[in-house]
């Protein structure tokens, strides 16, 4: 299998942890990865306003580098390029006088988009292609006895007709975790929203979700907690310093993408988990569960 | 709080334009309350989001434009998955905010942030937050 890739600003820097434990995960899998050439930024959020069609450039510019790759499919890891790219795509596919003047803009590219490009994030990919019963099958490691809280935050889920799962109850990412040997831990915090760039000018916002979200998977007994957005992997890792100074009785966990366990458990090479990127370390747990 | 309702109000330029930046039907919202109910960030809003839309209806635009409610929003979209009248509340916030960029009056100044703020975050927080704060 072969597939377009689209990065995304974060995952070149500060989500390098993701980007490289992932394209570690899919090459172990057998999946061949190929990162579009001049790729932009998508903008991270998708525009709500009725009649702001220049915010849709940069998204449907991806789209068009896709094709140019000769794919029909642009793979995300990013939960927020997932669906800033989605929904433009979705939004110029049910208007086409949108894309005509979306198309107009970009009189210099040199072919026209035509909503002939898919949008998925990995998980989809590693669930509904690849399949978890192969995964289980390539596995060298087991994550046995770890307990795991997944949180899927907003993008990966919200609004319906672009989440891949259910809207209240996802469980994409638990069913990765038992298929990999963890122990999935559920909690009511999962679909709540990180704050998320409001992390730059209110981080006291992002401290009281991140004690109430983290506390929470806590007190269901989760030892780590996952994620599958750069944004929420900042509010959530980083931001558990601003948290403990406004809730001194809070206590620290790891948070790992997703991606980096999938990455153990395929055997992939310690120094594509980059543990050296996370502001919690969580060294110490995979170190006595055996599993670095 | 003691409101005045006029029919110019709610027939004002201003109803209209949050009408056609949302694409939303204001008057469909009979005020049950849901969004409010499950919105995350309602702690820190002056007017919940049931009570925008309310607001909305009525025309009560400066009670809008100076609230804080609508920079609280982050447009988790909670609130639109379980609207039972099928309406995006996320987006009326949107077009609330739009307003005021579309003025140029900016919630975020990017000359004021302190090294700290600009530079310990990630290119995506920077970016999503420049998107939806400044003009």
């Amino acid at each position: 299998m072969k597939l377009s890739y689209f990065p995304g600003c974060t995952l070149k820097n500060h989500a390098k942890n993701f980007e490289d434990s992932a394209l570690c995960s899919l090459k172990s899998l057998d999946v061949e990865v190929e990162e579009i050439r001049r790729w932009n930024c998508c903008g991270t959020v998708f525009s709500l306003t009725s009649d702001d069609l220049i915010h849709h450039v940069a998204p449907v510019r991806n789209l068009i580098r896709a094709k140019e790759a000769g794919s029909d499919k642009l793979m995300t890891l990013c939960a927020m390029c997932y669906n800033t790219l989605k929904r433009s795509n979705e939004r110029v596919r049910s208007n086409p006088e949108d894309l005509d003047i979306i198309n107009d803009l970009m009189y210099r590219e040199d072919i026209d988009y035509e909503g002939d490009v898919d949008v998925v994030h990995l998980l989809e990919i590693l669930k509904n292609e690849i399949k978890f019963e192969n995964i289980a099958k390539k596995t060298v490691k087991s994550l046995k006895g770890l307990k795991v809280a997944s949180y899927y935050g907003c993008y990966l889920v919200r609004p319906r007709e672009i989440g891949f799962d259910d809207v209240e109850n996802p469980m994409i990412m638990d069913e990765l975790m038992t298929t990999l040997g963890a122990e999935a831990i559920d909690f009511p915090h999962k679909v709540e929203c990180c704050g998320a760039y409001q992390t730059v000018d209110k981080p006291e916002i992002i401290a009281d979700r991140t004690n109430q979200i983290l506390s929470s998977a806590i007190k269901q007994g989760a030892e780590v907690v996952i994620v599958s957005c750069p944004l929420c992997a900042f509010n959530l890792d980083q931001r558990q310093k601003k948290t403990q100074q406004k809730f001194p009785e809070f206590k620290n966990i790891p948070i790992l993408y997703f991606s980096q366990l999938l990455a153990i458990s395929l055997g992939c090479p310690q120094d594509s988990l980059r543990l050296d990127l996370h502001y919690i370390d969580p060294t110490a747990i995979l170190k006595e569960k055996g599993l670095i | 709080m003691r409101t005045n309702i006029s029919r110019h109000k709610i027939r004002s330029p201003f109803v209209a334009k949050v009408e056609e930046l949302s694409g939303q039907n204001l008057l469909a919202c009979y005020q049950c309350g849901k969004c409010s109910a499950g919105c995350p960030a309602v702690s820190q809003m002056d007017i919940l989001p049931n009570q925008i839309i309310r607001f909305a209806q009525l025309g009560l635009k400066e009670e809008l434009l100076k609230s804080n409610s609508i920079w609280i929003c982050a447009s988790c979209m909670t609130c639109n998955v379980r609207c039972p009248k099928g309406i995006n509340i996320a987006e009326a916030i949107e077009a609330v905010r739009q307003i005021l960029l579309r003025k140029r009056e900016d919630h975020v100044n990017v000359e004021e942030l302190s090294d700290s703020e600009r530079g310990d975050v990630p290119p995506i927080a920077l970016i999503s937050n420049f998107r939806k704060f400044t003009s």
